[in-house]
Protein backbone atom coordinates (compact mmCIF):
# COMPACT_ATOMS: atom_id res chain seq x y z
CA UNK A 1 0.00 0.00 0.00
CA UNK A 2 1.20 3.51 -0.72
CA UNK A 3 2.16 5.08 2.56
CA UNK A 4 1.07 8.56 1.51
CA UNK A 5 -2.12 9.39 -0.28
CA UNK A 6 -2.80 12.47 -2.34
CA UNK A 7 -5.07 14.72 -0.39
CA UNK A 8 -6.13 18.28 -1.18
CA UNK A 9 -3.77 19.49 1.48
CA UNK A 10 -0.65 17.83 0.06
CA UNK A 11 -1.70 19.05 -3.39
CA UNK A 12 -1.97 22.65 -2.16
CA UNK A 13 1.32 22.35 -0.33
CA UNK A 14 3.01 21.17 -3.52
CA UNK A 15 1.40 23.79 -5.75
CA UNK A 16 1.99 27.04 -3.92
CA UNK A 17 5.66 27.42 -4.90
CA UNK A 18 5.24 26.83 -8.68
CA UNK A 19 2.13 29.03 -8.76
CA UNK A 20 3.88 31.86 -6.89
CA UNK A 21 6.85 31.67 -9.24
CA UNK A 22 4.59 31.72 -12.31
CA UNK A 23 2.68 34.73 -11.03
CA UNK A 24 5.92 36.55 -10.21
CA UNK A 25 7.33 35.71 -13.63
CA UNK A 26 4.19 36.82 -15.45
CA UNK A 27 4.08 39.99 -13.33
CA UNK A 28 7.69 40.82 -14.13
CA UNK A 29 6.96 40.35 -17.83
CA UNK A 30 3.83 42.54 -17.73
CA UNK A 31 5.77 45.27 -15.94
CA UNK A 32 8.30 45.17 -18.75
CA UNK A 33 11.20 44.07 -16.54
CA UNK A 34 12.02 41.16 -18.83
CA UNK A 35 13.35 41.24 -22.35
CA UNK A 36 10.93 38.84 -24.15
CA UNK A 37 13.77 37.73 -26.40
CA UNK A 38 15.67 36.46 -23.37
CA UNK A 39 12.81 35.31 -21.15
CA UNK A 40 9.29 35.41 -22.58
CA UNK A 41 6.29 35.49 -20.24
CA UNK A 42 4.61 32.23 -19.18
CA UNK A 43 1.53 33.24 -21.10
CA UNK A 44 3.57 33.70 -24.28
CA UNK A 45 5.17 30.28 -23.75
CA UNK A 46 1.76 28.73 -23.27
CA UNK A 47 0.43 30.30 -26.49
CA UNK A 48 3.45 29.12 -28.40
CA UNK A 49 3.07 25.64 -26.90
CA UNK A 50 -0.54 25.58 -28.07
CA UNK A 51 0.50 26.47 -31.63
CA UNK A 52 3.30 23.89 -31.47
CA UNK A 53 0.83 21.20 -30.41
CA UNK A 54 -1.97 22.16 -32.85
CA UNK A 55 -2.31 20.55 -36.28
CA UNK A 56 -0.46 22.55 -38.90
CA UNK A 57 -3.04 22.17 -41.68
CA UNK A 58 -6.80 22.81 -41.59
CA UNK A 59 -9.04 19.78 -41.10
CA UNK A 60 -9.45 17.72 -44.25
CA UNK A 61 -12.71 15.68 -44.12
CA UNK A 62 -11.14 12.81 -46.12
CA UNK A 63 -8.95 11.80 -43.14
CA UNK A 64 -10.01 10.77 -39.65
CA UNK A 65 -10.32 13.41 -36.98
CA UNK A 66 -7.82 11.61 -34.74
CA UNK A 67 -5.13 11.57 -37.44
CA UNK A 68 -5.72 15.28 -37.92
CA UNK A 69 -5.56 16.00 -34.19
CA UNK A 70 -2.28 14.15 -33.92
CA UNK A 71 -0.72 15.79 -36.97
CA UNK A 72 0.82 18.70 -35.03
CA UNK A 73 4.53 19.28 -34.90
CA UNK A 74 4.76 18.54 -31.15
CA UNK A 75 3.15 15.13 -31.56
CA UNK A 76 5.53 14.24 -34.37
CA UNK A 77 8.53 15.36 -32.37
CA UNK A 78 7.47 13.57 -29.18
CA UNK A 79 6.69 10.43 -31.16
CA UNK A 80 10.06 10.57 -32.91
CA UNK A 81 11.98 10.97 -29.64
CA UNK A 82 9.99 8.24 -27.92
CA UNK A 83 10.55 5.81 -30.79
CA UNK A 84 14.30 6.40 -30.68
CA UNK A 85 14.43 5.98 -26.91
CA UNK A 86 12.50 2.72 -27.04
CA UNK A 87 14.50 1.29 -29.96
CA UNK A 88 17.85 2.25 -28.43
CA UNK A 89 16.87 1.11 -24.96
CA UNK A 90 15.60 -2.23 -26.29
CA UNK A 91 18.86 -2.90 -28.14
CA UNK A 92 21.01 -1.88 -25.18
CA UNK A 93 19.00 -3.87 -22.65
CA UNK A 94 18.73 -6.98 -24.83
CA UNK A 95 22.52 -7.04 -25.18
CA UNK A 96 23.22 -6.19 -21.55
CA UNK A 97 20.85 -8.68 -19.93
CA UNK A 98 22.34 -12.00 -21.12
CA UNK A 99 25.90 -10.70 -20.78
CA UNK A 100 25.14 -9.50 -17.25
CA UNK A 101 23.57 -12.83 -16.31
CA UNK A 102 26.61 -14.72 -17.58
CA UNK A 103 29.08 -12.33 -15.94
CA UNK A 104 27.22 -12.51 -12.68
CA UNK A 105 26.97 -16.30 -12.69
CA UNK A 106 30.45 -17.19 -13.92
CA UNK A 107 33.66 -15.78 -12.48
CA UNK A 108 35.50 -16.80 -15.64
CA UNK A 109 33.17 -14.92 -17.99
CA UNK A 110 33.42 -11.96 -15.63
CA UNK A 111 37.21 -12.00 -15.86
CA UNK A 112 37.08 -12.16 -19.67
CA UNK A 113 34.87 -9.14 -20.10
CA UNK A 114 35.41 -6.98 -17.06
CA UNK A 115 38.68 -5.16 -17.98
CA UNK A 116 37.33 -4.11 -21.38
CA UNK A 117 34.01 -2.98 -19.93
CA UNK A 118 35.66 -1.04 -17.13
CA UNK A 119 37.66 0.92 -19.71
CA UNK A 120 34.64 1.61 -21.92
CA UNK A 121 32.14 2.37 -19.17
CA UNK A 122 33.49 5.76 -18.04
CA UNK A 123 33.38 7.12 -21.63
CA UNK A 124 30.15 9.16 -21.70
CA UNK A 125 27.86 8.24 -24.62
CA UNK A 126 28.21 11.82 -25.80
CA UNK A 127 31.93 11.28 -26.40
CA UNK A 128 30.95 8.62 -28.92
CA UNK A 129 29.14 11.15 -31.13
CA UNK A 130 31.96 11.85 -33.61
CA UNK A 131 32.74 8.16 -34.06
CA UNK A 132 29.10 7.20 -34.34
CA UNK A 133 28.57 9.72 -37.14
CA UNK A 134 31.64 8.40 -38.95
CA UNK A 135 30.34 4.87 -38.57
CA UNK A 136 26.64 5.34 -39.17
CA UNK A 137 26.31 8.66 -40.99
CA UNK A 138 23.44 10.92 -40.01
CA UNK A 139 19.84 10.11 -39.11
CA UNK A 140 18.46 7.51 -36.77
CA UNK A 141 21.25 4.89 -36.78
CA UNK A 142 23.86 6.95 -34.89
CA UNK A 143 21.19 8.25 -32.50
CA UNK A 144 19.96 4.77 -31.70
CA UNK A 145 23.54 3.56 -31.32
CA UNK A 146 24.24 6.27 -28.75
CA UNK A 147 21.01 5.61 -26.84
CA UNK A 148 21.71 1.86 -26.77
CA UNK A 149 25.15 2.62 -25.39
CA UNK A 150 23.65 4.82 -22.70
CA UNK A 151 21.15 2.15 -21.66
CA UNK A 152 23.63 -0.73 -21.90
CA UNK A 153 25.89 -0.08 -18.92
CA UNK A 154 23.32 0.58 -16.18
CA UNK A 155 21.41 -2.56 -17.12
CA UNK A 156 24.64 -4.58 -17.34
CA UNK A 157 26.11 -3.46 -14.01
CA UNK A 158 22.87 -4.01 -12.14
CA UNK A 159 22.28 -7.42 -13.69
CA UNK A 160 25.75 -8.55 -12.60
CA UNK A 161 25.14 -7.27 -9.07
CA UNK A 162 21.67 -8.83 -9.03
CA UNK A 163 22.89 -12.30 -9.97
CA UNK A 164 25.77 -12.09 -7.48
CA UNK A 165 23.37 -11.21 -4.70
CA UNK A 166 20.98 -14.11 -5.25
CA UNK A 167 20.64 -15.78 -1.87
CA UNK A 168 22.33 -19.19 -2.11
CA UNK A 169 19.46 -20.77 -0.20
CA UNK A 170 17.19 -20.39 -3.27
CA UNK A 171 19.77 -22.21 -5.32
CA UNK A 172 20.04 -25.02 -2.78
CA UNK A 173 16.26 -25.28 -2.56
CA UNK A 174 15.93 -25.44 -6.35
CA UNK A 175 18.65 -28.08 -6.68
CA UNK A 176 16.94 -30.06 -3.95
CA UNK A 177 13.69 -29.92 -5.92
CA UNK A 178 15.46 -31.32 -8.96
CA UNK A 179 16.36 -28.21 -10.97
CA UNK A 180 19.01 -28.53 -13.67
CA UNK A 181 21.32 -25.67 -14.70
CA UNK A 182 18.90 -24.23 -17.24
CA UNK A 183 15.97 -24.21 -14.83
CA UNK A 184 18.20 -22.74 -12.16
CA UNK A 185 19.15 -19.92 -14.48
CA UNK A 186 15.78 -19.04 -15.97
CA UNK A 187 13.44 -19.76 -13.08
CA UNK A 188 15.54 -18.99 -10.03
CA UNK A 189 18.49 -16.70 -10.71
CA UNK A 190 16.71 -14.47 -13.22
CA UNK A 191 13.62 -13.75 -11.10
CA UNK A 192 15.68 -13.48 -7.91
CA UNK A 193 17.87 -10.86 -9.61
CA UNK A 194 14.86 -9.02 -11.02
CA UNK A 195 14.70 -6.20 -8.44
CA UNK A 196 18.27 -5.21 -9.33
CA UNK A 197 17.71 -5.66 -13.05
CA UNK A 198 14.63 -3.45 -13.06
CA UNK A 199 16.38 -0.78 -11.01
CA UNK A 200 19.11 -0.86 -13.67
CA UNK A 201 16.50 -0.62 -16.43
CA UNK A 202 15.01 2.45 -14.83
CA UNK A 203 18.40 4.16 -14.60
CA UNK A 204 19.18 3.01 -18.15
CA UNK A 205 15.93 4.49 -19.41
CA UNK A 206 16.85 7.80 -17.76
CA UNK A 207 20.25 7.79 -19.48
CA UNK A 208 18.62 6.86 -22.79
CA UNK A 209 16.35 9.86 -22.49
CA UNK A 210 19.26 12.24 -21.87
CA UNK A 211 21.15 10.80 -24.83
CA UNK A 212 18.19 11.00 -27.22
CA UNK A 213 17.91 14.77 -26.72
CA UNK A 214 21.64 15.28 -27.27
CA UNK A 215 21.77 13.02 -30.30
CA UNK A 216 18.81 14.80 -31.89
CA UNK A 217 20.67 18.06 -31.57
CA UNK A 218 23.43 16.63 -33.72
CA UNK A 219 22.40 13.86 -36.02
CA UNK A 220 18.65 14.02 -36.68
CA UNK A 221 16.26 16.62 -38.04
CA UNK A 222 13.17 15.98 -35.98
CA UNK A 223 12.42 15.17 -32.36
CA UNK A 224 12.17 17.35 -29.28
CA UNK A 225 15.93 17.84 -29.00
CA UNK A 226 16.19 18.95 -32.62
CA UNK A 227 13.24 21.31 -32.20
CA UNK A 228 14.64 23.36 -29.34
CA UNK A 229 17.96 23.77 -31.14
CA UNK A 230 16.11 24.84 -34.28
CA UNK A 231 14.08 27.35 -32.25
CA UNK A 232 17.28 28.88 -30.95
CA UNK A 233 18.39 29.65 -34.51
CA UNK A 234 15.27 31.79 -34.94
CA UNK A 235 15.52 33.32 -31.45
CA UNK A 236 12.18 31.72 -30.53
CA UNK A 237 12.84 31.59 -26.83
CA UNK A 238 9.15 30.86 -26.15
CA UNK A 239 9.33 27.76 -28.31
CA UNK A 240 12.59 26.68 -26.65
CA UNK A 241 10.88 26.77 -23.28
CA UNK A 242 7.77 25.04 -24.62
CA UNK A 243 10.03 22.33 -26.07
CA UNK A 244 11.92 21.96 -22.77
CA UNK A 245 8.69 21.53 -20.86
CA UNK A 246 7.56 18.93 -23.39
CA UNK A 247 10.84 17.07 -22.88
CA UNK A 248 10.29 17.16 -19.13
CA UNK A 249 6.74 15.84 -19.39
CA UNK A 250 7.73 13.04 -21.77
CA UNK A 251 10.57 12.06 -19.43
CA UNK A 252 8.19 12.06 -16.48
CA UNK A 253 5.70 9.91 -18.40
CA UNK A 254 8.40 7.39 -19.32
CA UNK A 255 9.59 7.18 -15.73
CA UNK A 256 6.06 6.73 -14.45
CA UNK A 257 5.50 3.86 -16.88
CA UNK A 258 8.78 2.29 -15.73
CA UNK A 259 7.76 2.69 -12.10
CA UNK A 260 4.36 1.11 -12.76
CA UNK A 261 6.04 -1.76 -14.59
CA UNK A 262 8.43 -2.25 -11.65
CA UNK A 263 5.55 -2.21 -9.26
CA UNK A 264 3.69 -4.85 -11.23
CA UNK A 265 6.66 -7.16 -11.88
CA UNK A 266 7.89 -6.92 -8.30
CA UNK A 267 4.52 -7.31 -6.60
CA UNK A 268 6.00 -10.29 -4.77
CA UNK A 269 8.86 -8.23 -3.41
CA UNK A 270 9.12 -7.64 0.29
CA UNK A 271 10.23 -3.99 0.08
CA UNK A 272 7.26 -3.16 -2.11
CA UNK A 273 4.96 -1.91 0.65
CA UNK A 274 7.26 0.99 1.41
CA UNK A 275 7.70 2.11 -2.18
CA UNK A 276 5.89 5.05 -3.64
CA UNK B 1 13.95 -54.43 9.92
CA UNK B 2 14.62 -54.07 6.21
CA UNK B 3 17.77 -52.60 4.64
CA UNK B 4 18.76 -49.12 5.77
CA UNK B 5 17.20 -46.22 3.90
CA UNK B 6 20.07 -43.91 4.78
CA UNK B 7 23.47 -45.39 5.43
CA UNK B 8 26.31 -43.22 6.73
CA UNK B 9 29.71 -44.87 7.15
CA UNK B 10 32.94 -43.35 8.47
CA UNK B 11 32.03 -39.80 7.53
CA UNK B 12 34.60 -37.06 8.23
CA UNK B 13 34.16 -33.42 7.39
CA UNK B 14 36.96 -30.88 7.73
CA UNK B 15 36.61 -27.15 7.12
CA UNK B 16 39.55 -24.84 6.46
CA UNK B 17 43.26 -25.58 6.40
CA UNK B 18 46.30 -25.47 8.67
CA UNK B 19 45.79 -23.66 11.96
CA UNK B 20 42.28 -22.61 10.91
CA UNK B 21 41.25 -26.22 10.42
CA UNK B 22 38.05 -27.32 12.11
CA UNK B 23 37.00 -30.95 12.26
CA UNK B 24 33.22 -30.72 12.05
CA UNK B 25 32.47 -34.43 11.82
CA UNK B 26 34.62 -37.37 12.80
CA UNK B 27 33.90 -41.02 12.12
CA UNK B 28 30.12 -40.82 11.93
CA UNK B 29 28.38 -44.16 11.41
CA UNK B 30 24.61 -44.14 11.27
CA UNK B 31 21.99 -46.35 9.67
CA UNK B 32 18.41 -45.23 9.43
CA UNK B 33 15.63 -47.67 8.59
CA UNK B 34 12.75 -46.76 6.24
CA UNK B 35 9.96 -44.92 8.03
CA UNK B 36 12.11 -44.06 11.02
CA UNK B 37 12.01 -40.59 12.56
CA UNK B 38 15.51 -39.62 13.71
CA UNK B 39 16.40 -36.40 15.50
CA UNK B 40 19.96 -35.09 15.47
CA UNK B 41 20.43 -33.19 18.70
CA UNK B 42 23.30 -31.06 19.96
CA UNK B 43 24.50 -27.52 20.69
CA UNK B 44 25.26 -25.20 17.80
CA UNK B 45 28.58 -25.99 16.18
CA UNK B 46 28.29 -29.73 16.75
CA UNK B 47 28.06 -30.47 13.04
CA UNK B 48 24.45 -31.64 12.91
CA UNK B 49 23.58 -29.32 10.03
CA UNK B 50 26.83 -30.29 8.31
CA UNK B 51 25.75 -33.91 8.46
CA UNK B 52 22.31 -33.06 7.12
CA UNK B 53 23.81 -31.05 4.27
CA UNK B 54 26.06 -33.97 3.41
CA UNK B 55 23.06 -36.32 3.23
CA UNK B 56 21.20 -33.73 1.14
CA UNK B 57 24.16 -33.64 -1.24
CA UNK B 58 24.86 -29.92 -0.87
CA UNK B 59 28.34 -30.38 0.57
CA UNK B 60 30.01 -33.80 0.24
CA UNK B 61 31.97 -35.13 3.24
CA UNK B 62 35.77 -34.96 3.22
CA UNK B 63 35.84 -38.73 3.50
CA UNK B 64 33.46 -41.58 4.19
CA UNK B 65 30.39 -42.86 2.40
CA UNK B 66 26.76 -41.86 2.41
CA UNK B 67 24.23 -43.92 0.52
CA UNK B 68 20.50 -43.59 0.19
CA UNK B 69 18.40 -46.60 -0.80
CA UNK B 70 21.63 -48.40 -1.64
CA UNK B 71 22.88 -45.67 -4.01
CA UNK B 72 25.81 -43.41 -3.10
CA UNK B 73 24.76 -39.76 -2.75
CA UNK B 74 25.95 -37.63 -5.65
CA UNK B 75 24.62 -34.09 -5.44
CA UNK B 76 21.24 -32.82 -4.35
CA UNK B 77 18.05 -34.45 -5.53
CA UNK B 78 14.32 -34.64 -4.96
CA UNK B 79 14.54 -38.11 -3.41
CA UNK B 80 15.73 -36.29 -0.27
CA UNK B 81 13.41 -33.33 0.24
CA UNK B 82 14.91 -30.59 2.38
CA UNK B 83 13.01 -28.20 4.65
CA UNK B 84 15.07 -25.21 5.76
CA UNK B 85 14.72 -23.12 8.89
CA UNK B 86 14.59 -20.02 6.66
CA UNK B 87 11.74 -21.60 4.62
CA UNK B 88 13.59 -20.84 1.33
CA UNK B 89 10.33 -20.37 -0.53
CA UNK B 90 10.69 -18.62 -3.87
CA UNK B 91 9.31 -15.17 -3.07
CA UNK B 92 8.42 -14.42 -6.70
CA UNK B 93 6.06 -17.40 -6.89
CA UNK B 94 2.62 -17.69 -5.38
CA UNK B 95 1.92 -20.41 -2.82
CA UNK B 96 0.52 -22.78 -5.44
CA UNK B 97 3.42 -22.16 -7.82
CA UNK B 98 5.89 -22.84 -5.03
CA UNK B 99 4.21 -26.13 -4.25
CA UNK B 100 3.96 -27.11 -7.91
CA UNK B 101 7.52 -26.04 -8.83
CA UNK B 102 9.15 -29.45 -8.42
CA UNK B 103 6.45 -31.15 -10.49
CA UNK B 104 6.58 -28.45 -13.13
CA UNK B 105 10.31 -28.78 -13.77
CA UNK B 106 9.81 -32.54 -13.87
CA UNK B 107 7.27 -31.94 -16.70
CA UNK B 108 4.38 -33.55 -14.84
CA UNK B 109 1.17 -32.96 -16.88
CA UNK B 110 -0.72 -29.86 -15.72
CA UNK B 111 -3.88 -31.77 -14.75
CA UNK B 112 -1.99 -34.20 -12.56
CA UNK B 113 0.02 -31.35 -11.05
CA UNK B 114 -3.12 -29.45 -10.17
CA UNK B 115 -4.60 -32.47 -8.43
CA UNK B 116 -1.52 -32.90 -6.27
CA UNK B 117 -1.28 -29.19 -5.46
CA UNK B 118 -4.98 -28.99 -4.57
CA UNK B 119 -4.73 -31.98 -2.28
CA UNK B 120 -1.70 -30.58 -0.46
CA UNK B 121 -3.24 -27.13 -0.14
CA UNK B 122 -6.25 -28.70 1.48
CA UNK B 123 -4.30 -31.04 3.71
CA UNK B 124 -2.15 -28.24 5.13
CA UNK B 125 -4.98 -25.71 5.39
CA UNK B 126 -3.52 -23.45 2.72
CA UNK B 127 -6.38 -23.36 0.20
CA UNK B 128 -7.29 -19.76 0.97
CA UNK B 129 -3.72 -18.64 0.48
CA UNK B 130 -2.99 -20.32 -2.83
CA UNK B 131 -2.62 -17.08 -4.78
CA UNK B 132 -0.71 -15.21 -2.09
CA UNK B 133 3.00 -14.49 -2.20
CA UNK B 134 5.24 -15.75 0.63
CA UNK B 135 5.79 -12.21 1.96
CA UNK B 136 2.09 -12.11 2.91
CA UNK B 137 2.22 -15.30 4.99
CA UNK B 138 3.10 -15.91 8.64
CA UNK B 139 6.13 -18.02 9.52
CA UNK B 140 3.99 -21.07 10.26
CA UNK B 141 2.17 -20.77 6.94
CA UNK B 142 5.45 -20.38 5.08
CA UNK B 143 6.83 -23.52 6.65
CA UNK B 144 3.63 -25.39 5.70
CA UNK B 145 4.18 -24.33 2.09
CA UNK B 146 7.81 -25.50 2.29
CA UNK B 147 6.66 -28.89 3.58
CA UNK B 148 3.95 -29.13 0.91
CA UNK B 149 6.54 -28.30 -1.75
CA UNK B 150 8.56 -31.35 -0.68
CA UNK B 151 5.54 -33.63 -0.26
CA UNK B 152 4.44 -32.80 -3.83
CA UNK B 153 7.50 -34.67 -5.06
CA UNK B 154 6.66 -37.67 -2.90
CA UNK B 155 10.25 -37.94 -1.64
CA UNK B 156 10.65 -40.99 0.59
CA UNK B 157 13.04 -39.00 2.81
CA UNK B 158 12.49 -35.67 4.54
CA UNK B 159 15.54 -33.75 5.70
CA UNK B 160 14.65 -30.99 8.12
CA UNK B 161 17.11 -28.38 9.36
CA UNK B 162 15.60 -26.83 12.51
CA UNK B 163 12.41 -26.24 10.52
CA UNK B 164 10.38 -24.92 13.45
CA UNK B 165 13.20 -23.02 15.15
CA UNK B 166 11.92 -19.59 14.16
CA UNK B 167 8.28 -20.19 15.12
CA UNK B 168 6.41 -19.31 18.29
CA UNK B 169 5.68 -22.14 20.73
CA UNK B 170 2.02 -22.71 19.77
CA UNK B 171 2.60 -22.69 16.02
CA UNK B 172 5.57 -24.94 16.59
CA UNK B 173 3.49 -27.51 18.45
CA UNK B 174 0.74 -27.62 15.83
CA UNK B 175 3.28 -28.01 13.03
CA UNK B 176 5.01 -30.78 14.97
CA UNK B 177 1.67 -32.59 15.22
CA UNK B 178 0.97 -32.13 11.53
CA UNK B 179 4.43 -33.42 10.68
CA UNK B 180 3.89 -36.53 12.82
CA UNK B 181 0.58 -37.18 11.08
CA UNK B 182 2.16 -36.81 7.66
CA UNK B 183 5.04 -39.04 8.62
CA UNK B 184 2.77 -41.76 9.92
CA UNK B 185 0.40 -41.54 6.98
CA UNK B 186 3.00 -41.39 4.19
CA UNK B 187 5.67 -43.57 5.82
CA UNK B 188 8.42 -40.98 5.39
CA UNK B 189 11.93 -41.46 6.69
CA UNK B 190 12.79 -38.27 8.57
CA UNK B 191 16.16 -36.88 9.57
CA UNK B 192 15.43 -33.86 11.72
CA UNK B 193 17.99 -31.43 13.15
CA UNK B 194 17.12 -29.59 16.34
CA UNK B 195 18.73 -28.15 19.43
CA UNK B 196 15.51 -28.47 21.43
CA UNK B 197 15.50 -31.49 23.74
CA UNK B 198 11.73 -31.23 24.06
CA UNK B 199 11.19 -31.26 20.34
CA UNK B 200 13.47 -34.26 19.88
CA UNK B 201 11.66 -36.35 22.50
CA UNK B 202 8.24 -35.27 21.24
CA UNK B 203 8.94 -36.23 17.63
CA UNK B 204 11.59 -38.91 17.34
CA UNK B 205 11.69 -42.68 17.27
CA UNK B 206 15.38 -42.25 17.95
CA UNK B 207 17.50 -39.36 19.19
CA UNK B 208 21.14 -39.10 18.15
CA UNK B 209 23.22 -36.68 20.24
CA UNK B 210 26.38 -35.27 18.65
CA UNK B 211 29.42 -34.01 20.53
CA UNK B 212 30.79 -30.52 20.13
CA UNK B 213 33.76 -30.35 17.78
CA UNK B 214 34.84 -32.76 16.54
CA UNK B 215 31.29 -33.97 15.97
CA UNK B 216 30.99 -37.62 16.92
CA UNK B 217 27.99 -39.64 18.03
CA UNK B 218 27.76 -39.33 21.81
CA UNK B 219 24.50 -41.12 22.35
CA UNK B 220 22.02 -43.01 20.19
CA UNK B 221 18.82 -43.36 22.17
CA UNK B 222 15.56 -45.01 21.05
CA UNK B 223 12.46 -43.23 22.33
CA UNK B 224 9.86 -45.85 23.17
CA UNK B 225 7.18 -43.54 24.61
CA UNK B 226 3.72 -44.29 23.21
CA UNK B 227 2.20 -41.80 20.78
CA UNK B 228 0.61 -39.33 20.94
CA UNK B 229 3.18 -38.17 23.46
CA UNK B 230 2.42 -36.05 26.46
CA UNK B 231 5.25 -33.64 27.21
CA UNK B 232 4.15 -33.41 30.86
CA UNK B 233 4.19 -37.16 31.55
CA UNK B 234 6.68 -38.72 33.94
CA UNK B 235 8.35 -40.82 31.23
CA UNK B 236 8.81 -37.75 29.04
CA UNK B 237 10.42 -35.80 31.85
CA UNK B 238 12.72 -38.60 32.83
CA UNK B 239 14.05 -38.74 29.25
CA UNK B 240 14.33 -34.97 29.28
CA UNK B 241 16.53 -35.07 32.38
CA UNK B 242 18.68 -37.82 30.93
CA UNK B 243 19.16 -36.16 27.54
CA UNK B 244 19.48 -32.73 29.13
CA UNK B 245 22.48 -33.80 31.17
CA UNK B 246 24.20 -35.26 28.10
CA UNK B 247 23.51 -32.23 25.89
CA UNK B 248 24.57 -29.77 28.59
CA UNK B 249 28.04 -31.34 28.78
CA UNK B 250 28.49 -30.55 25.11
CA UNK B 251 26.97 -27.10 25.52
CA UNK B 252 29.59 -26.36 28.19
CA UNK B 253 32.40 -27.43 25.87
CA UNK B 254 30.88 -25.13 23.27
CA UNK B 255 30.86 -22.22 25.74
CA UNK B 256 34.44 -22.85 26.83
CA UNK B 257 35.54 -22.87 23.21
CA UNK B 258 33.68 -19.65 22.63
CA UNK B 259 35.42 -18.02 25.57
CA UNK B 260 38.76 -19.10 24.14
CA UNK B 261 37.67 -17.44 20.91
CA UNK B 262 37.63 -20.65 18.96
CA UNK B 263 33.99 -20.85 18.08
CA UNK B 264 33.37 -20.44 14.39
CA UNK B 265 29.97 -21.45 13.19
Amino acid sequence: MAARRWSTRTLLRGLWLPVTLLVAWQGAAVLGWLNPQVLPSPWQVLQRWWVYALPADPYDPSQSRLTWLLSGELVHDAWGSLGRVLAGFAIGAVLALPLGLLMGASQRVYEWFNPLLQVLRPIPPIAWIPLSILWFGLGNPPAIFLIALGAFFPVLMNTIAGVRNVDSIYIRAALNLGANQRVLFTRVMLPAAMPYILAGARIGMGTAFIVVIVSEMIAVNNGLGFRILEAREYFWSDKIIAGMLSIGLLGLAIDMVMAALNHHLLRWHRGQENDA
Amino acid sequence: MSAAQIHIAGVHKVFGQGAQQVVALQGIDLSIAPGQFVCLLGPSGCGKSTLLNAVAGFAPPTSGRISVAGQPVQGAGPDRGMVFQEYALFPWMTVEDNIGFGLKIRHTPVAERNVTVDRLLQMLGLSEFRLRYPKDLSGGMRQRVAIARILALDSPILLMDEPFGALDALTRRSLQDELLQIQAQWQKTVLFVTHSIDEAIYLADRVVVLTYRPGTIKLDLPIALPRPRDSSSAGFNELKRELGAVVMQEQQRHQQAEQRGLAID
